[in-house]
């Protein structure tokens, strides 16, 4: 049986295990409609053109995790950002775990996408954004809707902010030979309210791991929201993400996302701009060897007049690894004045490494400023002779050539500790020791 | 001031399309609709070998298997392939031995294209291929160029008397199962240019073609193929017009180029197809397919302006495939009113050392849409490629679009690809400026544009410098938004 049809049987069982009364149910069963009509995306599809889900769909994951699987929090604290207090939310096998997990209902709600659903006092917010953002139409988007269930929910209300960033992290123990695992995320963000969030998926075995994951963000007037994606997963795990964001006048949205590991990642960031004056801030470092396959999408719709959009994305790819990027801008025809700015370069270190790479700009407006640069080259040879000349041995000198690639895209991360963490992942993935904190 | 914006507007979107005349010879047209008699008929009319009917059936079947692409960032209605009639020839027919025997009113045609034969043989010294509803009226200047051993002539000629050397290349860049035009290309093909530059021949002068639909409810099927045997070189020119109609006419074409060690083609389009009125109705389809091939230290220059055509879908491409060769494209592709156009081109580099260099101004006025559509390819074996690219779009008005769609593809670690774009309009600045110096409005635009697209201009042969120049000026001047 191949994982579509497996999907769509269990969606029967999955039927039996929650209310089929809530309002939610109608929209799982709409969106199961969509995806038993679409299936699985393939290859002749623009979108997925170098991205291929074949060899995932001939696994037999299992959906629904069989047994409640603990943790000690000392086997895990390294994937956790410890220098920083923060509030976690923690599932393990998709399941939440309340021990490791610090959520919060003071003054802002840091806690379940599981109460949210089902808690009438969440209802008027989940009617007003659940799914509200999130595509009725793409597949996956519309499988991940369908099994939705559990996740992370956070509410910040008008001028709040909390006191600490919240930290999501998704565990597979590897208890199940192959695990699928559908999250589903909910960030509300009202006026001028401030949030930051980071969110990882660790996979603790080599078993095999399919994640496919759904964020919605909404940024109301001023709001401002840090989002990192941390993605340095082990090399049987496989994340298709689709973040959708929806950002009104003034707000400030940023995503970076790190991708370090993992068999095959695949980003879908969607930006809707539906005000004036909004900043969205797109940023991503790929590191990426083995055979790994990192696919960042992004999408910004400029929708209103007066908004700016930046989006960098540096690469470095060896080994037999592939990158894809395709970054699309849409400026619509009142969405003058506009500002969208797109860079992606690229350093192939290996032969059989593979970049493509397709910046998209689609405008309807003309008095606008966008444009887009990429490139693939090597590191300057000149910068690796003078480093060399000075008693720096090529390996290090090739790292700190690279690190300083990625390192601007650093610049904009906002929590300290973050940076730090990230700048020891990119050494390590480099394979040197810097002898430096940055 | 002499205009005001609004008036410029206007006299924009009424000025008329210079080329929209219809001259009347009579015409011997086969009847409309396709198969596979309809194909036997034209490779019998044009009396052609038995092998080149098989190949235009073989191309016959593929294209019966395709579908029409719908990819591209354009909107239509697609053509009725069977309400076209595929073959129309000027009649009291050809063979003509010098211009003095050529229907005077086709002569005319001519005059009023500007492109009188007789003055540019005398003056411009460019030998003109014309081909008038796919079939090939007049080649001039062919005893000059037969002293070199160039062989410039119809296709269907070369078809009789080379049948070697077509038949060893035709296909071989754009084979029939190549799209779904080219595959009709194929089948259907009525005339187009030949042209062979023997070894180490260096052409010395430029080689032109005229293309221009006249009968109603035809398509036009031509097909070019320049081979540039070793060490040679070939300036190349090409120009297209259509009268104005209110239906919507085909013209897909099949352009081959063959440069082999150490050759050198230089291909240039100025496509001026009727590009529809300003409702939008009427106008060319022009959906093509062109292509070189270099090998070892050859190069293939792409220079193409392209402000014609009421949908137009076209990506001249280079496949690198001898170390050392070079790619090089340059376009201008005007949209105004209710065009559509949808080009680009692809770089494939599979030869070591290869360089390509791509650059692309599109400029969109009225409520047209102008998309920008490339490949630059690097395959695993193509050590040290070289790419530089550069997009950039110049948006009149705001209800227009600009857009690209550029895909790079990078297996090797040396390459180095550069690609960069942008988006911007006319500043009211740079206006206010020329404006302030004594130069009014529709002036300063002329001049914007001309500095815009310069890079492009800058490659095209002189006497088509001139003529491209204008017709930028034709097709745009004024609509700033």
């Amino acid at each position: 049986m191949d994982l579509k049809d497996k999907l769509i049987s269990s969606f029967m069982a999955f039927e039996s295990n929650v209310d089929i009364e809530h309002p939610v149910h109608d929209v799982r069963t709409e969106a199961m409609k969509n995806f038993e009509m679409k299936g699985f995306p393939t290859k002749k599809e623009e979108a997925w053109k170098y991205t291929s889900l074949k060899n995932l769909q001939k696994v037999d994951f299992s959906i629904f995790p069989k047994e409640e699987n603990a943790l000690e929090y000392k086997q895990v604290k390294k994937y956790f950002l410890h220098e920083v207090d923060t509030y976690k939310i923690v599932f393990i096998d998709g399941i939440y775990s309340s021990y490791l997990s610090e959520t919060t209902h003071d003054g802002v709600d840091i806690c379940l996408m599981s109460s949210a659903l089902t808690k009438p006092m969440y209802k008027p917010v989940v009617d007003v954004y659940f799914n509200k953002v999130a595509s009725k139409d793409e597949s996956l988007t519309t499988l991940n809707t369908a099994f939705c269930r559990e996740g992370a929910y956070i509410y910040i209300p008008k001028n709040k902010m909390p006191k600490k960033p919240v930290e999501i992290i998704h565990f597979a123990t590897g208890n199940e030979a192959s695990l699928m695992l559908q999250p589903r995320n909910l960030i509300i963000a009202e006026e001028n309210s401030e949030l930051q969030v980071i969110e990882r998926h660790q996979s603790l075995t080599s078993n095999e791991v399919l994640t496919n994951s759904v964020t919605e963000i909404f940024a109301a007037d001023s709001a401002i929201v840090d989002y990192y994606k941390i993605q340095n997963d082990s090399e049987n795990a496989s994340l298709i993400d689709n973040t959708y964001i929806d950002q009104k006048g003034k707000s400030n949205v940023s995503v970076h996302t790190f991708s370090f590991g993992g068999k095959l990642i695949r980003n879908n960031l969607n930006f809707y701009q539906n005000g004036e004056h909004i900043e969205s801030t797109m940023k991503g470092v790929t590191i990426l060897g083995n055979k790994q396959h990192v696919d960042h999408h992004t999408l910004v719709h400029h929708i209103e007049p007066n908004c700016e959009s930046h989006q960098d994305y540096k690469g470095i790819y060896g080994e037999n690894a592939t990158g894809v990027f395709n970054g699309k801008i849409i400026v619509d025809k009142i969405a003058q004045k506009t500002n969208a700015f797109q860079q992606n370069n690229n350093i192939l270190v290996s032969d059989k490494a593979t970049i493509n790479t397709k910046p998209q700009l689609e405008i309807f407006a003309d008095d606008v400023k966008c444009s887009h640069g990429c490139t693939i080259g090597q590191l300057d040879e000149d910068a690796l002779f003078y480093l060399q000349s000075r008693g720096i041995p090529q390996k290090e000198a090739r790292a700190l050539l690279m690190y300083a690639f990625a390192n601007n895209v650093l610049e904009s991360v906002r929590i300290p500790e973050v940076k730090a963490r990230i700048n020891k992942l990119i050494a390590k993935k480099l394979g040197v020791s810097l002898g430096f904190d940055l | 001031m002499a205009y005001t914006e609004e008036e410029l507007k206007k006299e924009l979107e009424t000025k008329e399309y210079e080329y929209g005349f219809y001259t009347d010879i009579e015409s011997d047209t086969l009847p409309v609709g396709l198969n596979e008699e309809i194909i036997i008929a034209i490779s019998k009319k044009k009396e052609e070998p038995d092998w080149m009917t098989a190949w235009r059936l073989e191309a016959f079947k593929h294209w019966k298997e395709m579908e029409e692409p719908d990819w591209a960032n354009v909107h239509y209605k697609k053509p009725d392939f069977q309400a076209i009639s595929y073959y129309s020839a000027p009649n009291k027919k050809p063979k003509y031995n010098s211009l003095d025997e050529v229907d005077p009113e086709l002569l005319e045609t001519f005059k009023k294209l500007g492109i009188s034969v007789d003055e540019q043989k005398k003056l411009a010294g460019v030998a003109v291929d014309i081909v008038m509803d796919s079939v090939s009226v007049a080649t001039t200047f062919k005893k000059t160029l037969a002293e070199k051993g160039i062989i410039f002539c119809s296709i269907s000629e070369a078809i009789q008397e080379h049948p070697e050397l077509v038949k060893k290349y035709i296909g071989t860049v754009v084979p029939q199962r190549d799209n779904f035009y080219a595959a009709l290309n194929s089948a259907v093909f009525s005339d187009g240019s030949f042209c062979y530059i023997p070894k180490g021949v260096r052409c010395p002068m430029e080689l032109s073609t005229y293309f221009r639909i006249n009968q109603a409810g035809t398509g036009q099927f031509e097909r070019t193929l320049v081979i540039a045997d070793e060490g040679s070189y070939v300036s190349y020119l090409e120009g297209c017009t259509a009268p104005s109609r209110d239906e919507n006419q085909l013209h897909a074409a099949v352009v081959e180029l063959i440069a082999l060690d150490d050759a050198e083609i230089k291909y240039s389009t100025v496509q001026n197809w009727f590009p529809g009125d300003k409702e939008g109705k009427g106008g060319v389809f022009n959906f093509v397919t062109k292509r070189g091939l270099c090998e070892k230290n050859a190069k293939i220059s792409w220079t193409q302006v392209e402000t014609g055509s009421a949908v137009t879908w076209k990506y001249p491409s280079c496949v690198l495939k001898g170390d050392n060769s070079i790619g090089e494209f340059y376009s201008i592709a005007v949209t105004n009113n209710f065009q559509q156009a949808d080009t680009g081109t692809k770089m494939v580099h599979l030869g070591k050392n290869t360089r390509s260099t791509i650059i692309s101004k599109g400029i969109s006025a009225g409520k047209s849409q102008n998309s920008y559509r490339g490949l630059v390819q690097v395959n695993s074996r193509a050590e040290n490629a070289r790419n530089f690219s550069q997009c950039d779009s110049l948006l009149m008005g705001n209800e227009c679009g600009a857009h690209t769609f550029p895909y790079i593809e990078a297996k090797n670690k040396s390459a180095q690809i550069e690609h960069e774009a942008t988006t911007s309009k006319i500043g009211e600045d740079q206006i206010f400026y020329c404006n302030q110096r004594g130069i009014d409005t529709e002036k300063a635009i002329a001049l914007i544009v001309n500095g815009f697209s310069k890079e492009v201009l800058n490659k095209l042969p002189m006497e088509f410098a001139v003529e491209a120049q204008k017709l930028l000026e034709i097709s745009l001047e004024g609509s700033v938004g």
